[in-house]
């Protein structure tokens, strides 16, 4: 067996996520190598073939000439899987790879099967086991749901080069919307999923967080939705928190929302659907409808 | 301009999911539906750029799937979509991601879209796969994860929503297609007088045979629930009590209440 791992490079860094692919690689088994459009001032810590193609030359983000780069990559490795973290990156040029190949992906892959893949489906409620059909496989792994390894050593680099012609244009970064309020330094977070109904409802949940001494959070739906500012989203495009308590009202618990919070010490999750991803994190669950139990608790707290 | 918008029909993630007589997908009964919410942004983009273009341009609706998914194409007629092409199949939750692109780009191919919009995933399978290999299969410039769309003498400036907020900013020619984040727009409600001059659009109903050319390249062989990892307590009963063990938790639990 042989991966080949496609590495993650942005503003000038070797992404952290990278080392994940090699937690994957060293459950799936077999021989690794990795290819990256990145820099040789910042090489992956491993020891094998690392294809290293200059990303001042074929850019940071631009999937028409990372896509040749990887084929050609493949022509030669002729590897098992190709395996990419699903993130902004990887989901955008896997199904290149796949399609131009015609061989099968599995996205978001959060564990191996004897069978197959096991991956996320119906927004992380529930679990598929998917089969690749073809020899060759495209593969999506979900952050987080390996472990970053660091395997050490020096990597043999290969210096890799190709076409740069492209349609695209990629013109630059624009920064994180920052202003506002840092949740990161809240020791109790209150956050307000889509569960609390509507806008008017915001200061209910608001309430329990000043009468816990904290800070107002909120899952993506909410800010997308305009109850809340940015600034206060939680997630994977938000902030990522640890305080010592995190009060989930009405959150559902999309990956990208846990993957923001569930380093927190203590998670309370308030939820009236019993079968809710956010309880495979919470440490209590409490099967209760948002707006009876959140001004009931406030109302405690506050006596 | 020609426009296309892409759009599924997936049941409310607030559903009990039970596995199908195959164990192999959800069940489909007992279940509500609703337009992916994904593809709700793709729509209001696409009527955005619809009327921007004005007269000169025309905007279709595509969705594959039984008969009920004509509700959703209706609905997008609603918002301003000019016409709607339903792609009749029963059993489109069998076909894999690789199908469906081919169906879709089967379709588009003879047509000359400028540009297509489709959501970046659906909400039910979340693979992000479709959208992104019907360009490849028509050789249209692609651009995933939108937070941000303009569209000015034949260029497409998309902003891409990467991990931490930042945003990656790219301008692609067209003919292209672009995949939309949630929180692009905001997408509106259809009004009465729109509901009922939609009525008077046309769908146009396609066998699926008819576009149907690839085999499967992935199979499904299981859908379940996750393993229960089983560290947190469940807490149920009437909100008086609920409250009273949630504070002696809180109490024992953090040192947040002092």
């Amino acid at each position: 067996m042989k991966t080949l791992l496609v590495g993650e490079y942005r503003e000038g860094k070797l992404l952290n996520s990278t080392y994940e692919l090699f937690g994957f690689a060293s459950q799936f088994g077999g021989e690794t190598a990795m290819l990256l459009v990145g820099s040789d001032a910042q090489l992956p810590a491993f020891d094998g073939t690392l294809y290293l193609a200059d990303a001042a030359i074929y850019g940071e983000y631009n999937p028409d000439v990372h896509k040749k780069l990887i084929l050609q990559v493949i022509d030669k490795e002729q590897p098992d899987a190709v395996v990419f973290i699903h993130s902004s990156y990887g989901w955008d040029l896997a199904p290149r790879i796949a399609a131009n190949l015609k061989i099968g992906q599995v996205s978001e892959v959060v564990a191996i099967t004897g069978i197959g893949f096991e991956t996320c489906c119906c927004n992380g409620k529930m679990r598929r086991t998917v089969k690749p059909a073809t020899g060759r496989t495209v593969l999506t792994i979900q952050a987080g749901a390996f472990p970053a390894v660091q395997p050490g050593g020096i990597p043999n680099v290969l210096k890799t080069v190709g076409d740069t012609a492209s349609a695209l244009n990629f013109t630059g970064y624009e920064p994180a919307d920052k202003k506002g309020i840092d949740l990161a330094k809240a020791d109790v977070i209150v956050s307000a999923g889509r569960g609390v109904g509507k806008k008017d409802n915001i200061p209910v949940i608001a309430a329990l967080a000043k009468a816990l001494g904290g800070e107002l959070g909120a899952s993506r739906p909410v800010v997308d939705a305009e109850w809340v500012t940015h600034d206060h989203q939680v997630g994977t495009t938000g902030q990522t928190v640890s305080p010592k308590l995190y009060v989930a009202c009405g959150v559902s618990g999309a990956i990208q929302h846990l993957a923001g919070m569930k380093k927190s010490d203590f998670i309370i999750a308030v939820n009236k659907d019993k079968d809710a991803p956010i309880g495979e994190i919470a440490d209590v669950l409490v099967v209760a409808d948002v707006m009876q139990f959140v001004p009931a608790l406030t109302a405690a707290l506050t006596r | 301009m020609k426009l296309l918008v892409c759009i599924k029909q997936v049941p409310d993630m607030e559903s009990r999911f039970k596995p199908n007589s195959a164990g192999t997908w959800y069940s489909d009964s007992d279940l509500a539906w609703r337009m992916n919410e994904y593809d709700e942004y793709a729509v209001e983009q696409a009527v955005r750029l619809r009327e921007q273009l004005g007269d000169s341009s025309e905007l279709t609706v595509l969705s594959i799937g039984p008969d009920r998914v004509v509700e959703s194409i209706k609905k997008s007629l609603a918002m301003g979509c000019d016409r709607g092409v339903h792609i009749q199949d029963p059993a489109i939750h069998e076909k894999d991601p690789w199908q469906v692109a081919g169906i879709i780009a089967a379709y588009a191919k003879e047509q000359g879209f400028g540009l297509i919009f489709t959501g970046m995933q659906s909400q039910d399978r979340g693979s992000a796969q479709v959208g992104v290999t019907v360009a490849e299969l028509l050789q249209y410039a692609c651009a995933t994860t939108l937070v941000g769309f303009a569209f000015d003498n034949g260029v497409v400036t998309a902003k891409r929503e990467l991990e931490g907020g930042i945003k990656g900013v790219v301008k692609l020619p067209i003919p292209a297609l672009v995949t939309c984040q949630l929180g692009l727009n905001v997408p509106r409600y259809p009004t009465l007088p729109n509901i009922m001059k939609a009525k008077k659009k046309e769908i146009t109903p396609i066998a699926v045979a008819d576009l149907l050319k690839e085999a499967p390249l992935v199979q499904t062989t299981s859908f379940h629930p996750p393993t229960k990892k089983g560290a947190g307590i469940v807490l149920e009963g009437d909100v008086n009590g609920l409250v009273e063990k949630v504070i002696g938790i809180i109490k024992e639990k953090t040192a947040v209440l002092r």
